[in-house]
């Protein structure tokens, strides 16, 4: 049904919509109202947030790693140094298949499958976004072929990085230790000690030796490029740069010739040496055998090589001079002879008669001397050049332990030398109060005796034997070990010796002194007991043998080295200072299962007093020499 | 302006100068910015100077037809539009993930644009013919008229074009008087409906809408957009970086930089004096919109010059909206400044349409 339309007030509607035009512009002030204030908001109120904003996302610091400084021996022979080589690295995040990838990598270069399994490691030890080498010291060849291949192998980059070459050898790997990949571990100390900003773009890091002791020294400071860069991260261009500091170059004590030659006169034997500078307490060699190649360290081991190296019964990551613990065995009896003459427990001149055995009183345990039969008559001078036991199973009884371990311990038994090397073990100086801490039992008479020939519990390192002779070749100055002697500025090129390593002086009185040294200088001489390895030296030397057991001999049994595996005979020991009135160099070596001091370690140690004082190199290791050349 | 002028020049009586002043200003500003977001590039310089002179042209000859012959346009630009949107619906060509693009053989075109226009044209046109009888069955006969293609864009899915279609269609019905029972109650049951509504968005619109609400959620994705333009306007801070000197603009870091976001590049370069002056010219076109609307002599010419004219601001709020962070991202260019030729044709030919409202009156009347 259709009804009549009334005709529209046309005004009316015309003052409608006149109204909602009003409302209409209100309404677009409003959002014009609401734009500008969001726009006031932002640049405005919040400018300065934004700002920043903008600033960190156009510019990034590009790290630029410094070059670590070189390690040099006293003579500037380089033991560390870096060189560029081309790697190739690979970015797992970046690629379809990694599998894929390595199989195309194969086909291109040579890629072996030590190389594989030292990738797969480190590939297992980081994130997807990490670059992992595959293989370094890529030749030019190698290099050109990845170039052209590039395309095909996203997530594959060849770069120039800086890596540390040991040339060296094994025999310097215990000293100058190694760098490798920064790992989680390295991270986390870094940040703890906030140096972690340093280590942006450094892949490597000191990890033992004195590539880790004097890291901050040698890493120098990270440089820092400031770049413009766009939203793909392309770097635009620079907008300011600090440049990276080298670090500091390293200079030691130490004699790689000297070194050399103490490496030589061990043979095939295993075991550690010391050579010290008395007065200064500059380590001229250190010597543990086996060694190793450090540059397998150098950018990641692969784990079989690992393991063989671990694993091995010889022990070549252990460094014997400063954590090989041995019972210094009658290189003890020096140091408890002074122990007894600042004692007022002997004088030089008394005498005890040596039937080649001790016994304790009230006990029919015979407490043996080396020498069948004994010694006979014998002095302090003739107890230290003939090595009398029963002479020092007295001494120590007469001493009793806690006397025993206070004297010792002032010639540095039982504490870290404070060697500028990580890891140093401090020994073990037995006493009653120990043992009681330790073991929570009573001191037994009979542990005093044995611990009078350094036999027992008593247990100390070359490092530390070395340490104690010195003090009987400068007259009681207590030093501090130093392997490195010197840093050289990168930018001055002048070398800054270091600061000197504290020196403690223990008061004795040098008459007892005297006598101790004149009994060191008689084992030397004919009569003594390493006579044999004094012949013909054109210098005076004082020293002393000593044998370690490694297995308990029974009582009433004897010691009978064809009896025995290698592994279970005696250790040799043997420390000695020279020239005795002016000394130069003391000397403590150990040789494992080297069964006498005098026949196996004394002569090492006369081949390294020969060297550094005469110039004399050992004949076999001169001809070895024209041999190389030939 | 004497009779035996030259016929250009008499064609020229129909431009309304203040609107093609701060046309102008826009189009200036525009050319501008563009140079600097596109890196100088030559080619995009010279044919946003194309599209600018074009839509310019196109707009003259819009102000030169009567008003009462431009309503006659809105049935069969409607129809053609509608037959379009169901051709794209059928057989319309997928280009990032929605169905918008109708493959002319030689051009693509998309024909939501077309409807911009045609569908206030169609209601103006419709409430002009019944005047005189207007009674509650005609708004709802317009209210079908705007939901049918509004529902078919959103379909393709276009969200941004859907809802300025919509807005356009709302304000004619507005400014046409449609009941306020009709306004609160469609606002009451609009809002009831939001879960409904949101439940049949894409995934795409409703992480659209996410991100709005917490960009740093996601930093490098849908996100990284709006980050990158609010870091880019507030770090322009009160009087901006300078022309050319924008880092976020000049260093890639704002993405569609000509185009839909033209208004972070502007907005860093020239800071918040700039971003006044730029709404205060949008809000200028507007008065004087709404000043030809209410002085315009028919029901038809009232209509399209209200409505255009908070159209305009509508695509502005939309766009700087979302570009500074309060407005999902949509797909809407800023008027007179994005650079895009389709674009700029539509809104001078409303210009155009404007122009024609405010010069026909006084011709009408005399």
């Amino acid at each position: 049904m259709r009804r009549a339309t009334p005709l529209k007030n046309l005004s009316f509607e015309l003052m409608c919509f006149q109204r909602r035009l009003k409302m209409g512009g209100f309404f677009i002030l409003l959002l014009a109202l609401g734009l500008l204030s969001r726009s006031f908001y932002l640049q405005i109120v919040q400018h300065e947030y934004y700002i920043q904003r903008a600033e960190s996302n156009r510019t990034s610091l590009v790290p630029t790693a410094p070059n670590r400084g070189l390690i040099v021996d006293r003579q500037g022979r380089t033991l560390a140094e870096n060189y560029s080589a081309y790697t190739v690295e690979i970015t797992r995040a970046e690629m379809a298949s990694l599998e894929k990838t390595l199989i195309e990598l194969g086909k291109l270069i040579e890629v072996t499958p030590g190389q594989l399994r030292r990738f797969r490691r480190l590939l297992s030890e980081s994130h997807e976004f990490e670059t992992v080498p595959l293989k370094s010291k890529l030749t030019d060849e190698e290099v050109a072929i990845l170039a052209a291949n590039r395309y095909r192998l996203p997530g594959v980059e060849v770069k120039a990085r800086l890596f540390r070459n040991y040339q060296a050898g094994p025999g310097m790997a215990h000293v100058v230790g190694f760098v490798g990949r920064i790992n989680d571990r390295d991270l986390k100390s870094l940040r703890e000690q906030d140096r972690e900003q340093n280590y942006k773009g450094s892949v490597h890091i000191g990890k033992t030796g004195l590539e880790q002791s004097y890291e901050t020294t040698l890493h120098g400071r990270t440089g820092f490029d400031q770049m413009e860069t766009d939203a793909s991260g392309r770097a635009v261009r620079m907008l300011s740069r600090i440049p990276p500091v080298p670090g500091k170059d390293l200079r030691l004590h130490l004699d790689v010739e000297l070194q050399a030659v103490a490496e030589h006169a061990f043979g095939d034997y295993l075991g550690g040496l010391v050579a010290l500078d008395p007065n200064t307490g500059g380590v001229l060699a250190l010597v543990s055998r086996p060694g190793f190649d450090p540059n397998l360290f150098v950018d990641g081991i692969d784990p079989e090589t690992w393991k063989s190296l671990n694993e091995s019964p010889d022990r070549p990551m252990v460094n014997r001079a400063l954590r090989g613990i041995y019972p210094p065995g009658s290189t003890i009896k020096p140091f408890m002879a002074m122990a007894g003459l600042e004692l007022g427990l002997r004088k030089p001149g008394d005498s005890i008669s040596d039937p080649g055995y001790y016994s304790l009183p009230n006990s029919r345990h015979q407490f043996r001397d080396w020498k069948k039969g004994g010694h006979g008559v014998v002095d302090l001078k003739r107890s230290i050049a003939q090595s009398c036991d029963v002479y020092y199973y007295k001494l120590a009884v007469d001493m009793g332990i806690d006397r025993m371990h206070d004297s010792l311990a002032k010639f540095g038994f039982g504490e870290k030398t404070g060697i500028d090397l990580e890891g140093e073990s401090a020994g073990l100086l037995p006493s009653r109060d120990w043992k009681k801490r330790r073991w929570n039992k009573v001191w037994y008479p009979g542990e005093t005796v044995i611990a009078g020939i350094g036999q027992g519990y008593h247990l100390s390192t070359p490092l530390q034997l070395a340490v104690a002779t010195a003090m009987l070749a400068n007259g009681g100055i207590r030093i501090e070990p130093r392997l490195a002697e010197a840093v050289r500025d990168p930018v001055t090129h002048i070398w800054q010796p270091l600061a000197k390593a504290p020196q403690r002086m223990v008061n004795f009185d040098p008459a007892n002194m005297t006598v101790v040294r004149e009994g060191m200088m008689d084992v030397m001489r004919p009569g003594g007991t390493a006579a044999a390895s004094a012949a013909g030296a054109s210098y005076t030397l004082a020293g002393k043998t000593g044998t370690a057991q490694v297995v308990g001999i029974k009582q009433g049994a004897r010691y009978d080295s064809s009896q025995l595996s290698r592994k279970n005979r005696d250790h040799a020991l043997f420390m000695a200072f020279a020239p005795v009135e002016n000394p130069r160099i003391v000397i403590a070596v150990i040789v494992e299962n080297g069964e006498h001091g005098s026949s196996t370690a004394a002569p090492i140690a006369r081949a390294v007093f020969d060297y550094y004082l005469t110039g004399k190199r050992p004949g076999t290791m001169n001809l070895e020499a024209r041999d190389a050349t030939e | 302006m004497p009779r035996n002028s030259h016929w250009i020049l008499r064609r020229l009586r129909h431009v309304d100068g203040i609107l093609l002043t701060l046309v102008v200003m826009l189009l200036g500003i525009s050319l501008a910015v563009v140079a600097s977001a596109s890196g100088q590039s030559p080619g995009r310089i010279s044919g946003h100077m194309i599209n600018m002179g074009l839509a310019l042209m196109v707009m003259v000859v819009v102000a030169n037809i009567p008003p009462h012959l431009l309503s006659k346009f809105g049935p069969p630009l409607y129809v053609a539009g509608m037959v379009m949107l169901v051709g794209v619906a059928l057989f319309g060509e997928i280009r990032n993930g929605s169905r918008r693009w109708l493959n002319l053989g030689v051009m693509a075109f998309q024909p939501s644009e077309l409807l911009k226009l045609a569908l206030p044209l169609l209601l103006a046109w419709y409430f002009q013919r019944n005047e005189t009888v207007l009674r509650a069955k005609h708004y709802l006969f317009g209210g079908v008229l705007l939901l049918v293609p509004f529902l078919m864009i959103l379909r393709q899915p276009d969200l941004g074009t859907a809802m300025m279609i919509g807005a356009s269609g709302f304000y004619l019905l507005f400014f046409a008087g449609l009941p306020w029972k009709v306004i609160l109650g469609g606002g009451v049951f609009g809002g009831a409906s939001l879960p409904l509504v949101w439940g049949m968005m894409h995934d795409y619109q409703q992480r659209r809408v996410l991100t709005l609400l917490d960009p740093s959620a996601d930093p490098l994705g849908a996100g990284y957009h709006i980050i990158q333009s609010t870091i880019a306007i507030g770090s322009g801070g009160l009087f901006g970086k300078g022309w050319m000197e924008g880092t976020q603009s000049q260093l890639d870091f704002i993405p569609e930089r000509t185009t839909d976001f033209i208004f972070a590049v502007f907005g860093e370069e020239f800071g918040y004096l700039g971003t006044i002056l730029l709404v205060a010219v949008y809000l200028a076109i507007v008065v004087r919109g709404l000043t030809i609307a209410a002085h315009a002599p028919t029901l038809f010419g009232r209509l399209m010059a209200a409505t255009l004219s908070l159209n305009l601001f509508t695509y502005v709020f939309v766009n700087m909206g979302m570009v500074s962070g309060i407005l999902p991202v949509v797909g809407v260019p800023l008027p007179l400044m994005s650079y895009g030729g389709t674009a700029l044709i539509t809104l001078l030919l409303g210009m155009g349409i404007l122009m024609s409202v405010a010069t026909h009156r006084q011709l009408n009347k005399s």
